[in-house]
């Protein structure tokens, strides 16, 4: 894939066909789309480029010093639980930023929604206090997608009992299962739940002309020296920029849309790597720039003819805020997982997927097998509660249980709420001088409920799976996520959502905005292939219009 | 990740049949290589920030927290202290301070507890672990274990964990590839199908 004419290079002051904020999952897939329709694309990113050459297995740097990600010394964030608390400095939302996105280095769950994620809301009669809704699309008009995206981008699986239906099988086998798999399994199958290879957006073979996956570890939150993750940095962008029209900008961090007198988008103003403020024009803007920076980027692009934010008539810009749970139980077992190796994880189940009125709460989950642990990580909290925490004791015990580790993992449902949102601080200015985000978030007790019952059946999976030892990580509201889902949901109704069903924003004839801000419902816990649906289902349809003259 | 294990990595991309080339890529790598070798033997005698003592009580401190312990290396062994003081000279100059105050403090109650003891450094393993004892809830006791944990387990690059010390005493292998059978649990499986 590598590049066959040159590379296309537009001045700011080209008017391009569109622009795109944001290289991640769904802005390379668009980017593609539209490239590849023939129109003249500019990709917009706010990080830096890099190639195989610079990726790396620096744990510290990247969780502890906000490497390839969103950094809170020159972005900084602010938080708090409920409107009524004073907000913190605080490190809240996290995402990728490089060219490529959180996609770049994502764990690489490749999940469905399943039907019922798209008509809950009417099946259930609603949650009350809650903005549950149906989408304005169904799990069959979202099908083909799917497929295409697990067929474009490179996704190894087989199918499960509770699979949604689908059009054409995994392109790839699953991956070779581990260790932490085959105990998953055993414990699951002994419960009588229904395991199953876990399906991974990393190749179990060549594909497409990247190599098979190498086992070497360092999936979560790094980047593929082997290309071997399907990424749309490595998928998709090569393709748009093949097409000689789409020129992805590094080092470009977009401040607001540019809006004229008839409320249409004219562009977008941006600093460049010199903190030179440019004005990139374009025919029609996709913000494609993840649930935290999308939102913001709209309220940041207030004017006097849309004083509370751009395409905000409804006020749900930054609303409905969803993390998606993640918590757990840690176990040891008897011999060597070495789940140092390999892909996160090779095995899941989704027997609890579906909400279940006897439960007596509202959502459901998946629950799989992983480590999750690099060696700092571990070491800071990987040993039991009560174990030593300094001299021979802790280090015999990270020397022995290093091996011997693994996590069952939950992943359950946030409820779409009013209250958990992202908001402008009103005094925070982050190293550009712009306005920060403000981020209001607290689970909903289903939500904490619905985690807790995963957590219990991860307990008992993990049991009888033969653990020596076991210990829940402790379920409570969430401070911290990389999902960031629903800020700018799609909807009919202009009034209660932010973009219609083709992703045109409803106030804005020539904005479209596809990311997790998208998302009506929160997933089951892996957003990342509807992202890629939707934006594979967006792109399609935005060149339509563009063709025929209704941008 | 250090440079030799790039260059590893970049060789089995190559190997693997990756569509791109890496080969200029490797030669690159070649040449950083050496000035980076270089530039770490250079390191591994001095300090920037830390006196002598000071890095004595620093690494006697370090080695009772992460110890070397049936016979694998521990936060000494990794170079923790030299990290703590790279640390110290960049990224961490905030808490240049702390670790003075730590450790003169550490060497005060040596000498009042075992008298006519100059130092941290030369107490016993026991009457060191003895006094560490008593400061474990302090802020000070916390980063150096924050910090000894960092300088055992992070890259080399950051200035410990040196070559890979850390990462040998928890058996993790940095190689660029591996082949199933992973772990015992998937091996047994893979035996009996």
């Amino acid at each position: 894939m590598e590049q066959a004419g040159a590379r296309a290079r537009f001045s700011p002051s080209d008017i391009v066909d569109f622009a795109i904020v944001g290289s991640g999952a769904a802005g390379g897939i668009i980017a593609k789309e539209l490239s590849t329709a023939g129109f003249s694309v500019v990709v917009l990113e706010q990080g830096p480029r890099l190639t195989e050459a610079q990726f790396d297995h620096d744990e510290f740097g990247t969780f502890m010093r906000s490497r390839n990600a969103n950094n809170p010394a020159t972005q900084p964030q602010t938080f708090r639980t409920t409107a009524s608390d004073k907000a913190q400095k605080a490190l809240t939302l996290i995402y990728g930023r490089l060219v490529g996105g959180s996609n770049a280095h994502f764990t690489a769950n490749f999940w469905r929604l399943h039907p019922l994620d798209f008509n809950e809301a009417s099946v259930l009669g609603g949650v009350p206090g809650t903005a549950l809704a149906d989408w304005p699309i169904t799990y069959e008009e979202l099908e083909p997608y799917y497929t295409k995206a697990e067929w474009e981008l490179g996704v190894s699986g087989e199918p499960g009992p509770f699979d949604p239906p689908r059009s054409k099988p995994y392109p790839m086998p699953s991956l070779p299962v581990k260790s932490s798999g085959v105990l998953f399994e055993k414990g699951a199958l002994a419960l009588g739940y229904h395991p199953q290879p876990t399906p991974m957006a990393i190749n179990s073979q060549f594909y497409n002309g990247r190599p098979a996956c190498q086992h070497c570890g360092f999936c979560l939150f790094f980047m593929c020296e082997f290309k071997s993750k399907s990424t749309s940095m490595v998928t998709m962008l090569p393709l748009a920029e093949a097409t000689g029209r789409c020129e992805i900008r590094p080092d470009s961090y977009v401040t607001k849309i540019e809006t004229n007198r008839d409320g249409r988008a004219t562009g977008v103003a941006y600093f460049d790597a010199q903190k030179r403020l440019q004005l990139q024009r374009a025919k029609a803007v996709v913000l494609c720039a993840n649930g935290a920076e999308t939102p913001r980027l709209l309220l940041n692009s207030e004017s006097p003819r849309f004083p509370n934010g751009l395409a905000n008539s409804s006020g749900a810009v930054g609303k409905h805020l969803m993390f998606n749970t993640y918590f757990g139980v840690n176990a040891q077992f008897e011999r060597p997982l070495n789940e140092f190796k390999s892909v996160q994880n090779t095995r899941m189940i989704h027997d609890f997927y579906a909400t279940d009125p006897k439960r007596g709460f509202y959502g459901g989950g998946g629950i799989d097998a992983r480590f999750g642990k690099y060696p700092i990580t571990f070491a800071l909290g990987g040993l039991p509660p009560g174990s030593a925490t300094w001299g021979e004791d802790f280090a015999r015990g990270l020397a022995e249980q290093f091996s011997k580790s693994m996590f069952f993992a939950t992943h359950g449902t946030s409820l779409p709420l009013e209250s958990n949102s992202v908001t402008i601080d009103p005094a925070l200015k982050d190293a550009w001088g712009l306005p920060c985000m403000r981020v209001t978030y607290k689970d909903h007790p289903d939500d904490l409920k619905n985690a807790q019952f995963l957590t219990a059946r991860a307990m008992e999976i993990a049991q009888a799976a033969g653990a020596l030892k076991t210990w829940a990580e402790p379920v409570e509201s969430q401070t911290q996520s990389v999902h960031l889902l629903g800020t700018c949901r799609m909807g009919n109704d202009p009034r209660t959502s932010v973009v219609d069903r083709y992703h045109r924003a409803h106030d804005v004839k020539n904005l479209f905005i596809c990311d997790g801000s998208s998302l009506v419902t929160s997933s089951r816990g892996q957003p990342t292939e509807t992202i890629c649906a939707l934006a594979f289902r967006a792109g399609e349809h935005i060149a339509g219009f563009a063709k025929r003259g209704e941008i | 990740m250090d440079l030799h294990n790039r260059r590893a990595f970049l060789r089995a991309a190559v190997a693997a049949g990756a569509a791109w080339s890496a080969a200029d890529l490797l030669a690159v790598e070649d040449a950083l290589a050496w000035s980076a070798d270089q530039a770490t033997g250079q390191g591994r005698g001095g300090f920037t920030v830390l006196a002598a003592a000071d890095a004595d009580v620093l690494d006697a401190l370090a080695s009772r927290i992460i110890p070397s312990v049936d016979g694998r290396p521990g936060a000494h062994e990794a170079g923790v202290v030299f990290f703590i003081d790279k640390a110290l000279a960049t990224f961490n100059s905030g808490q240049k301070k702390m670790y003075a105050d730590g450790v003169q403090d550490l060497n005060r109650r040596a000498a009042l507890k075992w008298k006519g003891s100059a130092s941290f450094a030369r107490l016993t393993p026991a009457q060191q672990d003895e006094l560490l004892r008593e400061i474990e809830k302090t802020p000070f006791f916390q980063a150096a274990r924050f910090d000894t944990i960092v300088g055992t387990f992070a890259l080399p690059t950051w200035g410990g964990n040196r070559d890979y010390a850390g990462w040998h005493m928890l058996g993790l292998e940095h190689q660029p590839r591996f082949q199933p059978p992973f772990g015992e649990y998937d091996a047994e499986v893979n035996r009996r199908r």
